[in-house]
């Protein structure tokens, strides 16, 4: 099930996914290196359905996001948008796609220019590429925006430094929804904020999906609100996909042995009875991955065979998928 | 084991009626007010609220950390070992600070200098406050880096912050803070800006720490899973008041404030059933321009009534060592109906 769209049919449709960025060095700057951000990623994701990613800083969450929409140009691989590859369209012809992909970005107070009105940041999707509404329609539909996001119409006059971060991350949404757009990349929406604006935020994401049929890429570090929010969640490490499953089967029986550490490194206030398992050292760096497994230098469990063997990402009999040689 | 300690030895740090009051522009802000509290030896108290909650505040105010202007102590007495720390002298303040007192600040990414190495930020204490020499120092310093976790540490000391991935350098905060083996720890965020592994390594230091070395240690988080995870008490903060205080196991089976219980229910869970919709507290912490004369949390609280808005509650002990300051008495229940 999890590796094909869980619910209704594909929206988002990645295979093979490759991000690699290039280091250059000396006085020629030549090419040196390569920091594989995303390698080879596969997933789907349904119609209406909210996919979340999860793992630490630096394992190649955001860049996956960024590239699904195409603010990268991914190194390798395709990405479906309703049946189109989009992994390889530029141009105008790139342009005319961005209305129906849109992203909430984590910080609200770096993505609102503190020039602009709220009114004026929200209609600049409009600018661009409604061409033919008129200024009073645009009006309108700032007006609208802001009422879905529960906040107050003639906000719209305002400058964001007059806001919360709450109040400004809603205005973010606003402006991600101002294009009717069908699927949202949500990049740590909700890390900047504190507990009880959380709530706030998730709910209304949740709100939103419902009411306008929203297909979201949730990422986020927060193990708690990804199982809140997300039908299926994809757990990623040093830019690899490890685990790919639903929500209940994942939290409940983590297979991969990352999965299972990162969920039992989660301090939570009920008391658990997992064994919590405290992974030595930091993650590798991504310009000079481990071989074979990339998880292998922190595993409890690695052998021999995982430094030489590249696991591949399989399908386990419950429909879930895991790279590991010892998943079953 | 808390009653124990209780019995045995009197708070190294007792905080009584702190007040600290912001001049801006346009007025005040009353950041923090009338905040007690204490720690005994070898205890950790755990600080929870929202941004603004005047946590952060408290503390730095205690250890004279706050620029004034515009920040003024306004009130109240904080007893180092019986001494009185905010009469002290310029001199004495700082031999208190990195040396008596150790703090650890939230971003272990700004707190280093970037232009020395880890092995001198380390010995600069060591040197000023306890007068090692070089090489003792250096010797020590390697000591402490080994203690923290680091692996060869020997090494590391002439390496910069930069060489250090965000974790190591809150470990050689860490490190730094545990110099002059300090009878109290504050540690302000900590591990906020860490991925959940590596805080998961950093809680285990300090829980070993602290058995170890008996220190008193001061939490300051918003995450509730860390303190039910490490906390001997919990102090709940909200407008620069003490909502709610009580040992960690009491406050979580039996949460007495409005503002402690939507807390708890913002929260989504790892396991057990799935929230079908978060519980969400509408409004925003106030910024107190006067003293508050009601209950801050009054605009934002499910279960207010007219007192409230009348008079400020008083900090009253429910028994079993729980502070609340509340006009409102929850029903008898347990954690799962609340």
């Amino acid at each position: 099930m999890p590796l094909d769209a869980a619910k209704t049919e594909t929206l988002v449709s990645v295979r093979g996914l490759s991000m690699h960025f290039p280091i250059y060095a000396g006085i020629f700057r030549r090419q040196v290196g390569v920091i594989k951000a995303v390698d080879d990623v596969s997933f789907d994701i349904g119609r209406g359905e909210t996919l979340g990613v999860v793992g630490e800083s630096g394992c190649g969450k955001s860049t996956t996001g960024r590239a699904v929409i195409r603010l990268y140009k991914p190194t390798a691989g395709s990405i479906f948008i309703d049946g189109k590859d989009i992994s390889k369209t530029e141009g105008d012809a790139l342009r005319r796609l961005r209305p129906s992909m849109q992203m909430i970005f984590q910080d609200p107070q770096a993505c609102l220019n503190p020039r602009m009105t709220v009114g004026s940041i929200i209609a600049e999707p409009l600018d661009e590429h409604r061409r033919d509404m008129s200024r009073a329609e645009r009006q309108e539909k700032v007006r609208a925006l802001l009422d879905q996001v529960g906040m107050n119409p003639d906000f719209a006059n305002r400058y964001p430094h007059e806001f919360s971060g709450g109040q400004r991350q809603r205005i973010g949404i606003a402006r991600a929804l101002a294009l009717d757009p069908k699927f949202i990349v949500c990049d740590e929406p909700i890390a900047a904020l504190d507990v009880s604006i959380q709530a706030q935020v998730v709910n209304l994401l949740e709100d939103l999906q419902d009411r306008l049929g929203l297909t979201y890429l949730f990422i986020s570090h927060d193990l708690s609100m990804v199982r809140h929010i997300a039908d299926r969640v994809a757990v990623m490490y040093l830019g690899k996909l490890v685990e790919l499953a639903s929500r209940d089967a994942l939290y409940e029986s983590p297979r991969h042995p990352y999965t299972k550490a990162l969920l039992s490194a989660v301090p939570t206030v009920e008391k658990r009875s997992v064994e919590r398992i405290i992974l030595q050292g930091d993650v590798p760096s991504p310009a000079n991955p481990p071989s074979g497994c990339v998880f292998r230098t922190r595993c409890p469990m690695a052998e021999a065979r995982c430094a030489a063997e590249v696991p591949a990402f399989r399908k386990l009999a419950d429909g879930r998928g895991v790279a590991c040689h010892f998943a079953a | 084991m808390t009653d124990q300690r209780e019995a045995a030895s009197p708070p190294v740090l007792d905080v009584r009626n702190l007040e600290t009051v912001f001049r801006v522009r346009d007025g005040q802000v009353h950041a923090v007010n009338g905040v007690s509290f204490s720690v005994r030896e070898g205890e950790l108290l755990g600080v929870v609220g929202e941004s603004g909650s005047g946590k952060s505040v408290t503390m730095m105010s205690l250890m004279g950390l706050l620029p004034s202007p515009p920040a003024m102590v306004t009130g109240g007495e904080v007893l180092f070992e019986g001494r009185d720390v905010l009469k002290m002298t310029k001199q004495e303040m700082r031999a208190l600070r990195g040396g008596d007192i150790g703090f650890v600040f939230q971003d272990p990414m700004t707190s280093l200098n970037p232009v020395f190495t880890v092995g001198f930020q380390i010995m600069e204490p060591l040197r000023v406050h306890l007068g090692l020499s070089k090489a003792r120092a250096r010797e020590r310093a390697a000591e402490l880096l080994a203690l923290v976790g680091i692996p060869s540490p020997g090494a590391r000391l002439d390496d910069y912050p930069h060489q250090f991935s965000g974790g190591m350098r809150q470990r050689v905060m860490i490190a730094i803070a545990l110099a002059c083996d300090p009878k109290v720890l504050i540690a302000d965020e900590p591990t906020t800006a860490l991925d959940v592994t590596i805080q998961a390594q950093i809680l285990d230091l300090v829980q070993k720490l602290r058995t170890e070395l008996g220190m008193a240690v001061i939490w300051i988080t918003h995450d509730l899973g860390v303190v039910a995870g490490i906390a001997d008490r919990v102090m709940v903060m909200y407008g620069g008041q003490v909502a709610e205080q009580a040992p960690v196991a009491e406050l979580f089976a039996r949460p007495q404030h409005p503002y402690t219980r939507a807390l708890m229910q913002t929260l989504p869970d790892l396991g057990g059933a799935r929230k079908e919709r978060l519980l969400t507290i509408a409004g925003q912490p106030p910024i107190l321009r006067a003293p508050p004369s009601s209950c801050p949390f009054a605009p934002r609280c499910a279960h207010v009534h007219a007192k409230c808005r009348e008079a400020n509650p008083p900090v009253l002990d429910r028994g079993a060592r729980h502070e609340v300051a509340c006009w409102w008495t929850p029903p008898q229940e347990g954690r799962d109906a609340a």
